[in-house]
């Protein structure tokens, strides 16, 4: 079971989420309307000056215009055919870019709505303590660091900022999606808001922490619309490695001219610019871009906001994971898992009694003693009225013991040390058996409730509760998946070890960071760096922002400070730090998505020599038609087909350059051979069939023939 | 025995040589480049040259030194021929033309050993000893300097050092390749080869002609010919003259020489970066390479027979040699053009189309399988890198080799090595079938003739040197080219590999995990195999089509 189902994210972007699928990282599906509306976008970027920075569609839009020249000065249906659909495999790719910066924009759009003019509420004079500030109104875009405004029920927050003064319930949905409102108040970690928001409740003084034009929905808008996308390092390598082939390429083909004029076969501009065309990476080389946008794309659908492409990256290539225990691992407080009842009483009894003793206790712990007193012991849950004359004794931090008394008998459950004392005093003993339950789960790191009772006037413990740190369900798997790809897991707690190790072993983490200091983060994370690994964790307090800002990838959670948020390189929106997961492997994900798609591109190629080559040349070297294994109809058809099978297969792989192709956590070994088998072999046959099968049809076209 | 049980025996033979060499040679030149100790003739030598033996180097400091050495070499080479009519033991040939000179000094120098000229008729016997086949040690040795510094790229972290170019070609010329030429030159004399100071003998034939018999220090040359993947005969006709290589054992000794250190330095590699099974790869892949193309050749030329007469020869025995046969011309044709070396005991331009069109291919694979000495390894890990990146994407990592990243960088240098060569031989090549001249000198019409064109360029720019003769390249245009072509053939892609081996030892290694591209496994061989046979095949492919595709097929 993925975790996915405990906190489903909302979506924004309206991507169905899909729970407990095995390959969780999945984007949205493409709209085939998205085609068509991203078309204008696509045939702007014809521009040479766009085209440029794509060097290998460049190439194919320089051989479109050479060939579109030669079409006109010597007219015929074939230089025409291949002329158009050369234009139409530089409009493919642009095409593939524009749906996915077109899903950008959508969100973008989303977002801006929320930037109304807002008019701020400025403090002039505003200091702690100060009862009535001077105020004056000023444009939201006026506000400058360190302003104060002060927001009341009903209205927008100006700027983002840290609250300094009040509480208040503030509706983030503009942001997050989620209709929940959220507490934030001065101090602490919950202390961050964010322009945009509004406040429910209350009112509340904010310090402004962003200039104009800076803020957090500035940033989130223009890198959903991929205004501010640099290409990656990765990209850029990939990038070099796509040049250099389309340089070989394209050396290849013009000096095959004089080659081929001594063999008396001299070749047409239109036939040359085609085999170039052909030959260069153009799958790759088109869809490139777009496989990075959409990489950026379904951070943003799963609510994270990636503050560079870098990041992505680098999420893919995490060697540590730093993840917090409570609330990721465990679910952050402690549940009742067990009964032991001392020698002389049963395991019913005792869950009797202590149902009784928790009934009135609506803290975590309590609640879960009653819930497992019900599914244990089928103990139905009383309600205070049934219980006639009850008297609830509360829990305190002098008696530390909570219980209750009812028709004559007195029932407490607290501390081991409490309890013992109150036993002795009511003219009991607690024996060394209770110790030696005590000290067994003390060791295990749960916490011990020990609970007793007073009937006929002497006082005897019945047993003890285990309390523990439940472990989310699933998450040993999880960390097992991990494993497989390589990744280790660091469990960072406050617990002392003992607690700490007892919960590591449990949810079966590598390591366990216990009684964790800020500083102990931070050398934690350095000393991975240092042996050349790259460290993943979440965090949201002031205190976490260095390790945030040292770690290689730092997910900041929305509910923190702001100082956090600038530090980390990614903003989780919903603040869940199980995210981290999903987050690696949506970087994962994207680099698979570029190898597949290069190592399918240049498999391609063995099939178009197959169709150009014998079609080029045969008639110079008939023996040169045995290369014609595909039997295709015509050499005007063959080049024809080859060509828009190029073309054509831009357009069938976008889908998959949006979604990404499908991934599941692996050793490197098992993963690289899945899409070796796919992609490669896949690459190397489908374009037989799938060029076969264009010339069946276009051998009918008077002159293709 | 017949012809095909001696065959497999010189193959099974040879393999197993090899095998048994591989550990410890490859251990040898390990340690040859990472000890501490200088022995006291290199001592003496580093004194010579003011060399601080215990310095490194940078990589551009690296790189400088190795083209210094080669310019400074370059020069003097061209310098001796031209004024050899003036030195000692020149047993009366005149002073070498300016553009053979060039010519030879680019080939001799770049581990090429291109030879526009006959050697008995061209070269006196000190431009022979102290000129050429000293050229022959050096220019191996620089080529396993080159990758000693990149295989250090690998292995150290946080430096700008990659070793000390001085250093390491010093040591690899004293104890590697002088001890083994010396003790090999001698097996070939007690095999026959000649080792004298004659002149020109004049003969008279049993018919009653007279011939011109030229003696000289032959066998000591050859053995650094092959040893040292050079390939330029002290004859012209190379190592099909009873000279150089008198018989079936001679011959099977030569095969061996030429692949032993390029196949042993993958074990120099397993054994520096610390993991043997690295190296086991690597030589996987040149093994399977090789067998690959021993077979389709050996197979084309006992069975792709036309004429009459090559029925009752049992084969294309046009231009082979009676006493090495198919086989034993056969894998030494495979052999020479996959290493680098280029010496011939046959006439690759008389193979049959696919068997010599296989010859052409061998090279332009880029002398990789084993290739060159030094100059092989690193090809192979240039594309092993290549593999890398592509197939690290596709495991959802930043691709890594060894541990060492390979960003925008180290791509951009590992592009720009595989682009050079293709470059250089298809341009080149382009040239001279667009000038008529050049054309011209073909000895062969149609799709044969532009194959002798494309065979000089790619044997030049790959460093092979071998011919496939019957184009006439002693003209000013092609010793020019084909001389550019050498050069920039091998000094261009020396200049990517330590600029790739700076940026390497720069980086700080990453960790090993689940999640790292295993490379040491069948997988990876596989792999890069098939990268090395796409990149390769797709780049030529059409100019394969119409040379030896065009004609084997019709």
């Amino acid at each position: 079971m993925s975790l996915t189902t405990l906190e489903p994210p909302a979506s924004p972007g309206g991507a169905p989420t899909e729970p407990q699928q095995p390959h969780r990282v999945s984007g949205g599906m493409l709209d085939p309307k998205q085609l068509l509306t991203s078309l204008p976008d696509a045939v702007k970027k014809l521009d040479p000056r766009v085209m440029i920075k794509n060097p290998v569609m460049f190439v194919v839009e320089v051989g479109a215009v050479l060939t579109t020249l030669s079409a006109i000065k010597d007219p015929s249906v074939f230089a025409w055919v291949i002329t158009v659909w050369l234009w139409l495999t530089v409009v493919f790719a642009n095409l593939s870019e524009a749906v996915a910066e077109g899903r950008g924009k959508a969100q973008a759009e989303t977002l801006r709505r929320t930037k109304t003019h807002t008019v701020a509420r400025r403090l002039t004079d505003w200091r702690p303590g100060a009862t009535s500030p001077r105020e004056e109104e000023a444009a939201a875009s006026d506000l400058r660091l360190g302003d104060h405004v002060v927001v009341e029920a009903g209205q927008i927050i100006p700027g983002d900022g840290d609250v300094v003064e009040g509480v208040a319930s503030v509706d983030e949905s503009a942001i997050t999606g989620e209709s929940a409102p959220v507490i934030r108040e001065s101090g602490g970690d919950r202390s961050a808001v964010t322009g945009g928001t509004k406040v429910l409740s209350d009112r509340i003084v904010v310090r402004i922490t962003s200039k104009p034009g800076e803020t957090f929905i500035d940033r989130m808008i223009a890198l959903v619309e991929g205004a501010a996308r640099q290409k990656t390092p990765n990209e850029i390598a990939l990038n070099i490695l796509l040049a250099s082939l389309t340089i070989v390429f394209l050396l290849a083909v013009v000096t095959l001219q004089p080659f081929a004029i001594y063999a008396g076969a001299e070749q047409s501009i239109v036939i040359l610019a085609a085999l170039v065309v052909a030959l260069i990476p153009t799958t790759i080389g088109g869809l490139l871009s777009a496989i990075g946008i959409a990489g950026m794309d379904r951070l943003v659908q799963r609510n994270v906001l990636a503050m560079s492409g870098r990041a992505v990256e680098a999420a893919g290539d995490v060697n540590t994971l730093l993840l917090d225990k409570t609330g990721t691992i465990t679910f952050g407080n402690r549940q009742a898992s067990e009964f032991l009842p001392v020698k002389g009483t049963t395991a019913a009894e005792l869950a009797n009694a202590a149902q009784l003793s928790s009934l009135a206790d609506e803290t975590p712990e309590g609640r879960s003693v009653v819930v497992l007193a019900k599914e244990r012991y089928g103990l139905r849950e009383r309600h205070e009225g049934e219980l006639g004359h009850a008297e609830f004794v509360p829990f305190t931090a002098q008696t530390r013991m909570s219980g209750v008394d009812v028709d004559g008998r007195q029932v407490r459950k607290g501390a081991a040390s409490a309890v013992t004392a109150w036993v002795a005093a009511n003219g009991g003993r607690a024996d060394e058996e209770v110790q030696s339950l005590v000290d067994r789960i003390s060791q295990s790191g749960g916490t011990p409730l020990v609970v007793a009772a007073k009937e006929d006037g002497t006082a005897r413990v019945l047993g003890v509760i285990h309390l523990k740190d439940v472990v989310k369900h699933g998450m040993r798997e999880r960390f097992d998946e991990l494993r497989r790809m390589g990744i280790r897991t660091v469990m960072i707690t406050g617990d002392n070890p003992l607690t700490a190790k007892a919960i590591a072993d449990e949810a079966g983490v590598d390591d366990f960071l216990a009684e964790a200091t800020p500083e102990d983060k931070m050398a934690l994370i350095k000393r991975e760096q240092a042996g050349g690994k790259l460290v993943a964790m979440t965090g949201d307090g002031t205190n976490d922002a260095p390790a945030l800002a040292q770690a290689d990838v730092g997910v900041a959670m929305n509910t923190g400070t702001s100082a956090a948020k600038e530090a980390g390189n990614m903003v989780d929106l919903d603040s869940d730090p199980t995210k981290l997961i999903e987050i690696v492997e949506i970087g994962k994900q994207l680099l698979i998505t570029r190898g597949a798609l290069t190592t399918f591109s240049i498999a391609n190629d063995v099939a178009k020599y197959f169709a150009i080559i014998p079609a080029m040349f045969a008639i110079a070297y008939p023996g040169l038609d045995k290369l014609n294994i595909m039997q295709l109809h015509s050499p005007a058809s063959a080049i024809t087909s080859a060509i828009i099978f190029n073309a054509l297969i831009i357009v069938v792989l976008i889908p998959l350059a949006l979604r990404g192709v499908r991934y599941r956590p692996s050793s490197a070994s098992s993963l690289l051979t899945r899409n070796i088998w796919v992609y490669g072999l896949g690459g190397l046959v489908l374009p037989f069939a799938g060029i076969k099968v264009i010339d069946l049809i276009i051998q009918f076209i008077p002159g293709l023939s | 025995m017949n012809d095909t049980l001696a065959g497999w025996l010189q193959i099974l033979a040879l393999v197993g040589a090899l095998a048994l060499t591989y550990r410890p040679l490859g251990d040898h030149i390990a340690h040859t480049l990472t000890s501490a100790k200088h022995l006291r003739v290199e001592r003496f030598a580093y004194r010579l040259g003011g060399v601080d033996g215990d310095a490194d180097q940078k990589w551009s400091v690296y790189l400088r030194s190795v083209l210094a050495f080669s310019a400074v070499s370059v020069l003097f080479l061209y310098a001796f021929m031209r004024l050899q009519s003036h030195l000692l033991l020149s047993i009366g040939m005149p002073a070498v033309t300016p553009g053979v000179s060039f010519n030879t000094a680019a080939s001799f120098v770049t581990n090429t050993n291109w030879q526009s000229y006959s050697g008995e008729s061209t070269m006196g016997h000190l431009v022979q000893m102290s000129g050429l086949a000293v050229q022959n040690f050096v220019s191996a040795a620089v080529g396993i300097a080159v990758v000693a510094a990149l295989i250090r790229g690998f292995t150290r972290r946080k430096t700008d050092r990659v070793g000390n170019f001085w250093v390491d070609l010093t040591r690899i010329v004293v104890r590697v390749l002088l001890p083994l030429a010396f003790v090999f030159a001698i097996v070939l004399v007690a095999g026959g080869a000649v080792q004298n100071f004659h002149g020109v003998d004049s003969i008279s034939t049993l018919i009653g002609d007279h011939q011109s018999l030229t003696g000289g220090p032959v066998a000591s040359q050859e053995v650094i010919k092959e040893l040292g993947t050079n390939g330029g005969g002290f004859y012209n006709a190379n190592s099909a003259h009873p000279f150089e290589n008198p018989n079936a054992f001679t011959n099977w000794l030569e095969i061996y020489l030429l692949l032993v250190i390029a196949t042993s330095l993958p074990r120099t590699f397993g054994r520096m970066v610390g993991d043997n099974r690295q190296g086991y790869a690597i030589i996987a892949v040149m093994g399977v390479i090789w067998a690959a193309s021993v077979a389709i050749v050996t197979v084309n030329e006992l069975h792709s027979v036309s004429s009459q007469a090559g029925h009752v020869a049992g084969g294309m025995m046009e231009g082979k040699e009676q006493r090495f046969g198919i086989w034993g011309s056969a894998l030494f044709a495979v052999s020479t053009t996959l290493t680098s070396t280029g010496a011939v005991n046959s006439f690759h331009d008389s193979y049959s189309p696919i068997g010599g069109g296989m010859t052409i291919f061998n090279m332009m694979l880029g002398e990789i399988a084993p290739g060159g000495t030094g100059s092989g390894l690193y090809g192979i890990l240039i594309l092993a890198i290549i593999a890398v990146f592509v197939a690290g994407l596709m495991v959802g990592r930043t691709p890594e080799y060894l541990g060492k990243k390979l960003g925008g960088r180290e791509m951009k240098f590992a592009s720009l090595y595989i682009l050079t060569t293709p470059a250089i031989v298809l341009v080149g090549a382009g040239l001279a079938m667009a000038l008529p001249g050049e054309r011209a000198g073909m000895l062969n019409t149609g799709a044969h003739g532009f194959s002798e064109v494309l065979y000089a360029f790619t044997s030049a720019a790959n460093n092979n040197g071998s011919a496939f003769a019957g184009l006439t390249v002693n003209t000013d245009w092609y010793n020019t080219a084909l001389g550019l072509a050498m050069l920039f053939g091998r000094f261009l892609p020396i200049v990517f590999v330590l600029a790739l081996a700076g940026s390497l030892a720069r980086q700080q290694p990453v960790p090993a995990t689940a999640g790292t591209l295993p490379t040491h496994r069948p997988q990876f061989v596989g792999l890069l195999t098939a990268v090395i046979l796409i990149v390769v095949g797709l780049t030529y492919f059409p100019a394969l089509a119409l040379g030896p595709l065009a004609e084997g097929l019709s």
